[in-house]
């Protein structure tokens, strides 16, 4: 019984999670729940597996140990046929943007619709129209994606993303490489959409300050765990020196200035003898 | 004793390559099924793997014909058997130049860009974007390009040994004065139909076959960064190359061995 | 949509050229028009001496291509050669006592079979054999002939060479 009422309160659970390459432990033993209808925020820093999460969301990886469940469903359990009807719920930005280079910018996010729906040109087109009116740019609909700016690119992502209603919108790092201007937009549309769709948001990013104005909820990564997690305000105010560390951009703390080395007097002097 | 255990993992890794190719070619072959089925994706490839390639080997076609024509005819008039210009110049290029040089422009132009256009839609993320959007790219984006390869290089090959030998009549007939009907007579006489074009068309669709699939499956299996897919590209020049002359030689000794 | 008629249209015509460019090579360089007999039947001959003869060299018959050889044997009881001719079904009305010759196209040109019909009735059919042959003339025998026996004797060592299909 408190499973189905967790499940009504979380889109997403993960429990005890553990993910490595070869030696290498990524993920060592970590909880974590997306509530629904919320902006939820993962930072760590660079390397930490902030992006590799959000591949266990969309089921393209599978845990070594742990669950991941989404509105209640094991998600590394699915067939591929099951798992592409689950990721029809989920609608995901990449970094890099991803988008189609040889088609138009109507027509990438016409994709979706086109691949998974049954409607009518014209149903397909208004939709589209829609989708881009939202993203402001339903006057580039005719344009190529490499005759974007960055901004605009991500901008039509999200527009992609958002094609099909899913319930839940996954970004990875969608600040990464924006100008002041188009940082904001992107900022103020990510919030828009999740109050307006009444979807749930997942960010991904090492931005402090932007992810913190957005976030309802923020998560800590690093060194494989979560180091931690609560509302933005809790997370900017905690006592955790890796926390205070992140959260104001120290140079040194917990997480080292130096990479592992000898003691510099016999670095610098072992050479000699 | 290193050296043993490399030759060993080496060994592993290559047959466990093959292992990956194998099962790619299958998933390939039924994602092909799907792509038949929309085959506007199938033509817009023709555009960009068939025409693209088409001046190259225009130009390419028409002057090997002519050296042909050149050295066949210096040659052959050494011997007073300059009559059968039409022949030598018309059985070189139908059973082996056509093929085999056709091959050779295409893995250069159109595999190369074959992999990397799949390898940079991979480092961009565009394959892992439509495997989130629950889409297989394998029929949408992989599966047009290899029809389209294996499509194109035959038609391709009938141009280039087509133009070759208008190359040849060029040079033996326009410039070096050997009568046309001589020149076009010794060719039918002594090319036969099946023998000889048909088996080079046949050459031609292996060498599509195996061209276009080592320039997707380099494409889709690339390391996804700029430098991956730069090795991934001169990889599939070098392997699709030394793959055709090889199965050059297999297809020659199966189809013509007895004579 | 007005590229994409352009694109369609441009690889149509890039197809078409394939096509014609195989059509090209079937009838111009290659010998489709002549090398197809759909409609053949058998014959056979058997000969001492086949000479240069090759599989797929032409039958002829008054100068007029006919058929091709498809297949050389060897009869092993006699020691001769069976030379298998595959004739187009059109001319399915040569004499029973039609003759076939090993003959040279030029002085040095490559063989051929030629047949000379008969005066019979009855007509050869398929799988009949031609009883009357004349081998391939070898040119070291005529002249080694011409050597050891001089030129009074070389006329009747030649129409020997001429019966030596049926004297064994």
């Amino acid at each position: 019984m408190s499973e189905t009422n967790q499940n009504q309160a979380h889109l997403i659970q993960v429990d005890k999670l553990v993910f490595g390459y070869g030696e290498r432990l990524i993920f060592n033993n970590i909880d974590m729940v997306i509530p629904r209808g919320k902006i939820s925020v993962i930072m760590g820093p660079s390397g930490c597996g902030k992006s590799t999460m959000l591949k266990f969301f969309g089921g393209s990886l599978r845990p070594q140990a742990g669950k991941v469940r989404f509105d209640g469903i094991s998600v590394p359990d699915l067939k591929r046929e099951q798992l592409f009807q689950l990721r029809k719920r989920m609608g995901m930005m990449f970094q890099s943007n991803a988008l189609l280079t040889d088609i138009s910018v109507f027509e990438n996010v016409a994709f979706p619709l086109r691949e998974h729906t049954d409607m009518s040109d014209s149903l397909i087109h208004q939709l589209v129209l829609i989708k881009l009116e939202m993203v402001g740019l339903r006057g580039a609909r005719d344009l190529m994606p490499a005759e974007l700016s960055g901004g605009m690119a991500r901008r039509v992502a999200l527009a992609r993303a958002i094609a099909l209603d899913p319930d839940l919108v996954m970004y990875d790092e969608p600040f990464t490489g924006l100008d002041p201007i188009s940082m904001g937009v992107a900022i103020k549309l990510i919030k828009k959409l999740n109050d307006a769709l009444g979807i749930t948001s997942v960010v991904v990013t090492h931005d402090v300050k932007e992810g913190a104005s957005i976030a309802d909820y923020i998560y800590l990564l690093g060194d494989g765990t979560v180091v931690g997690h609560g509302a933005p305000e809790q997370m900017l105010s905690s006592s955790n020196d890796q926390v205070h560390q992140f959260m104001n951009g120290l140079p040194d703390g917990p997480v080292a200035f130096h990479y592992p080395a000898r003691a510099i007097r016999d670095d610098l002097l072992g050479d000699q003898q | 004793m290193n050296w043993i255990a490399d030759l060993g993992a080496k060994t592993l890794q290559y047959v466990a390559g093959l292992g990956r190719a194998g099962r790619f070619f299958a998933a390939l072959t039924g994602a092909c099924l799907i792509a038949l089925s929309r085959f506007s994706l199938v033509v817009k490839q023709l555009y960009s793997v068939g025409v693209l390639t088409l001046l190259i080997i225009l130009v390419s076609g028409l002057f090997v014909g002519m050296v042909l024509g050149l050295q066949g005819y210096y040659t052959l008039v050494s011997f007073g058997a300059e009559s059968s210009l039409g022949l030598v110049v018309a059985l070189s290029l139908t059973r082996e130049l056509g093929p085999v040089l056709s091959a050779l422009l295409f893995a250069g132009r159109a595999g190369s860009a074959l992999t990397a256009e799949i390898g940079l839609m991979k480092a961009t993320q565009q394959l892992d974007a439509m495997e989130m959007m629950a889409t297989d790219p394998l029929p949408i984006v992989i599966a047009p390009r290899f029809l389209a390869g294996f499509i194109a290089l035959p038609l391709l090959t009938a141009i280039f040994t087509s133009i070759g030998v208008i190359g040849g009549y060029l040079i033996g007939v326009q410039q070096l004065g050997l009568d046309s009907g001589v020149y076009w007579a010794a060719m039918q006489e002594g090319v036969d139909f099946y023998d000889d074009i048909i088996n080079g068309v046949i050459k031609s669709l292996v060498f599509g076959l195996v061209v276009t699939f080592i320039a997707v499956y380099q494409g889709y299996f690339a390391t996804p960064t700029s430098e991956g897919v730069s090795r991934a590209t001169t990889r599939t020049v070098v392997n699709a190359s030394l793959s055709v002359l090889g199965l050059d030689y297999v297809l020659t000794a199966l189809m013509f061995g007895e004579i | 949509m007005q590229q994409k008629r352009g694109i369609d249209l441009i690889v149509g015509l890039f197809v078409l050229g394939g096509i014609a460019a195989l059509v090209f090579l079937a009838l111009r360089v290659g010998n489709l028009s002549t090398a197809s007999v759909d409609n053949a039947y058998r014959l056979y001959a058997e000969f001492d001496n086949i000479g240069g003869l090759k599989l797929k060299a032409p039958v002829t018959l008054a100068g007029v291509n006919i058929g091709r050889v498809t297949d050389v044997k060897i009869e092993k009881a006699f020691y001769t050669a069976v030379v298998e001719m595959s004739i187009d079904s059109k001319y399915d009305n040569l004499p029973e006592d039609t003759s076939a010759a090993i003959l040279t196209a030029g002085l040095l040109g490559s063989q051929y079979v030629g047949l000379e019909p008969g005066a019979e009735e009855s007509y050869l059919a398929d799988g009949d054999k031609i009883e009357i042959t004349q081998s391939s003339l070898v040119l070291e025998n005529l002249i080694s002939t011409f050597i050891t026996s001089g030129a009074g004797q070389g006329a009747a060592a030649q129409s020997g060479s001429e019966s030596s299909g049926d004297d064994f």
